[in-house]
């Protein structure tokens, strides 16, 4: 169609009141909003493709796959359903025990740690004098971030390589202590994960709580002086409850991911040592191990789906519990 | 003016010396274990082998050598190859990346989009629920077949919805609708606004989640981990998880290794510092860029802080 039959539909329209009808309605719309359906398909093929094709292929779960020579999908129409017995199995194993408790307890460490640590580090960040000064700190903290966990895992080997390493050369010396073998002894890796975890991170978070900080108006402040309120009292009674939002809304999301976990951080950076799984094994990790690396598509999948329920379920709850205490703080 | 410093407070955060002196001690001491790692692992590459394994790391070499570097030139096509695999990979990547998420973020930036709400939820309702791994790697390695393909690399990164809500985000707070309107009686199309006055005005939020994707695809290994088996199609990350599962490796496809073999059988391989070699050359091009990306990224994280 062209532009100039364009407006003269419109004009048309714009004369005739009876063109509201509803047919004519829809060319209307089509007219108006096709351009944007075009605009979004390359971004919905590859929502289907990454995200609801999977969904749908979520059922693998309950069925026993076997291979046959006419391709994966009629392979998967094939296997016959075995119901919940793929999760029996797995909820037979202390594996699901201990993929459990670690990924939580890890997440929630970590949530704790990043606000925390976070939180202090802006204030302390807004306290400084320096501008310049305080700048080239942040530049530092957030280096970091920006290195990938492949990275990582050299960085931290060259600190714990059992022979050579810096910390069984020097440091434990210095403290008189003996040195430890690290990558095969578990109980030191529910330190180890924390610290990088929030070595690595907390140059994201100290921003984001910075940059809440810095947002807030100088007159609660020059109001608070004059009552003499102390530095303490003003970053009480001013500073935290007005970043409350970014505070609530950055921990909502984590809890949202508390199923989930950073997969470089453990297959990375733990060199995916077995030894070390009772510490160290995450569903990601055990996910990854058990289908990549064992072939056990039935546990591997049943273990996916368990993660994305109760990861579903905790969001959706977190967000309830929110909403109950301030709405407006909620994510939706 | 330090006169009346010690009288009263100039500012209103201000604070007293010895407080200030305190977390400026905190700051450098935290800034030096930022640094330190980086640090270690460029001077043990730098090291002489045999006095990295006597006396182990050090931060600063004992006896200097560039004999681990001098292995990795021997092998510096596979090093340099996949240098192009992740230098084309994240940049062809982050600009389709960029054009997907904008043009589907334009839509439902539109308050008049009868269906933007539909259409939001299908983009969020992907961060709330995940199929997990399995179906995902059954669907790019056996539905579609694109195992040793660049493509794996890139298409499940083309789409992140965070992103996505942030772009939204930005095009309704940022971009006037009245310019949008005015555009539209003067006859432009939902294409002509979008290129013309959409992404120009969107600049600031295109410029920082362009760095986010880049440091993305840059930094990922995992697709890789997944999908590529052909040694020719490794990216440096994956080069260097390879390289520090087995340094051994580095030399496997290396007939520049066998001719020093053949040359000098006692040859050793210096493998401790070959390993940091491999890190250093890993890290390289991240390190050097970032201070000067640091600040967009420190804003669009202020800008992604914004609820979607």
């Amino acid at each position: 169609m062209t532009p100039s039959t364009d407006a003269a539909e419109v004009i048309i329209k714009a004369k005739t009141p009876n063109a509201r009808t509803k047919p004519k309605q829809n060319i209307g719309y089509w007219k108006k909003f096709g351009a944007f359906y075009i605009m979004m398909t390359p971004a919905l093929l590859v929502l289907l493709l990454n995200n609801y094709i999977p969904m749908i292929g979520s059922l693998i779960a309950f069925k026993q796959i076997e291979y046959s020579a006419s391709g994966f999908i009629q392979s998967f129409l094939d296997s016959k359903w075995v119901g919940l017995d793929n999760f029996d199995y797995l909820f037979s194993t202390s594996d699901a025990w201990i993929i459990t408790r670690n990924t939580l307890l890890y997440n929630a460490v970590f949530i704790v740690l990043n606000l925390v640590i976070g939180v202090t580090l802006a204030l302390l960040f807004n306290a400084m004098r320096n501008r310049r000064l305080a700048k080239l700190h942040q530049t530092a903290m957030f280096l970091p971030y920006f290195l990938s966990m492949v990275v990582i895992s050299y960085l931290v080997y060259a600190f714990l390589n059992p022979d050579i390493g810096i910390m069984n050369r020097f440091v434990l010396p210095w403290l008189g202590m003996e040195p430890i073998d690290w990558y095969t002894e578990p109980k030191w890796w529910t330190i180890i994960l924390p610290i990088i975890n929030t070595w690595k991170g907390i140059g994201y978070y100290a921003v984001i709580f910075l940059a809440a900080i810095i947002g807030i108006d100088n007159e609660y402040y020059e109001a608070a002086k004059i009552d003499g309120a102390s530095r303490w009292r003003q970053i009480r009674s001013i500073t935290l409850p007005l970043i409350r939002p970014v505070i609530i809304i950055l921990t909502l999301l984590q809890i949202g991911r508390i199923f989930y976990s950073d997969f470089g951080l453990f297959f990375q950076v733990t060199r995916n040592s077995g030894i070390l799984y009772d510490t160290t094994l995450v569903i990601d990790t055990y996910v990854y191990q058990s289908f990549i690396v064992s072939g056990d598509i039935g546990m591997s999948s049943a273990a996916g789906l368990y993660q994305a329920v109760v990861g579903f379920v905790l969001v959706l709850l977190s967000n309830l519990v929110i909403r109950r205490i301030s709405k407006d703080d909620a994510l939706f | 003016m330090a006169a009346a410093r010690s009288n009263r407070p100039q500012s209103l955060h201000d604070i007293s010396n010895l407080s200030n002196f305190l977390i400026n001690g905190f700051f450098w001491i935290y800034t030096i274990l930022c640094v330190l790692p980086l640090v270690l692992v460029i001077a043990v590459s730098f090291s002489d082998e045999n006095a990295v394994l006597v006396n182990g790391y050090k931060l600063w070499p004992e006896k200097f050598s560039l004999s681990a570097y001098d292995f990795l030139l021997s092998d510096w096509w596979s090093i340099v190859r996949s240098y192009g695999t992740s230098f084309f990979v994240t940049l062809v990547a982050t600009l389709i990346a960029l054009l997907t998420m904008s043009l589907y973020a334009y839509p439902i930036s539109r308050q008049d989009f009868t269906h933007r709400k539909l259409f939001s939820f299908l983009m969020f309702f992907t961060m709330l629920f995940n199929s997990g791994l399995v179906p995902f790697y059954l669907l790019y390695a056996q539905g579609l077949n694109l195992r040793d393909n660049l493509w794996v690399l890139m298409i499940p990164m083309f789409v992140q919805p965070f992103f996505v809500l942030v772009l939204r985000t930005f095009f309704t707070n940022s971009v006037p609708s009245a310019l949008l309107e005015s555009a539209k009686i003067d006859g432009s199309g939902e294409w002509r606004i979008f290129a013309q006055i959409v992404l120009p005005l969107s600049l600031p939020v295109l410029a920082t989640v362009g760095l986010f994707c880049t440091l993305n695809y840059w930094n990922d290994w995992f697709l890789s981990l997944l999908f590529i088996n052909d040694d020719s199609l490794y990216t440096i990350q994956f080069r260097m998880y390879q390289a520090l599962l087995d340094v051994t490796f580095l030399s496997a496809n290396s007939s520049a290794y066998s001719a020093i073999l053949a040359q000098n059988p006692d040859y050793q391989l210096p493998t401790e510092t070959v390993t940091m070699a491999m890190a250093v050359v890993g890290i390289g091009p991240i390190v050097l860029a970032y201070p000067f990306f640091q600040r967009f990224f420190v804003k669009g994280l202020t800008v992604g802080a914004v609820k979607g």
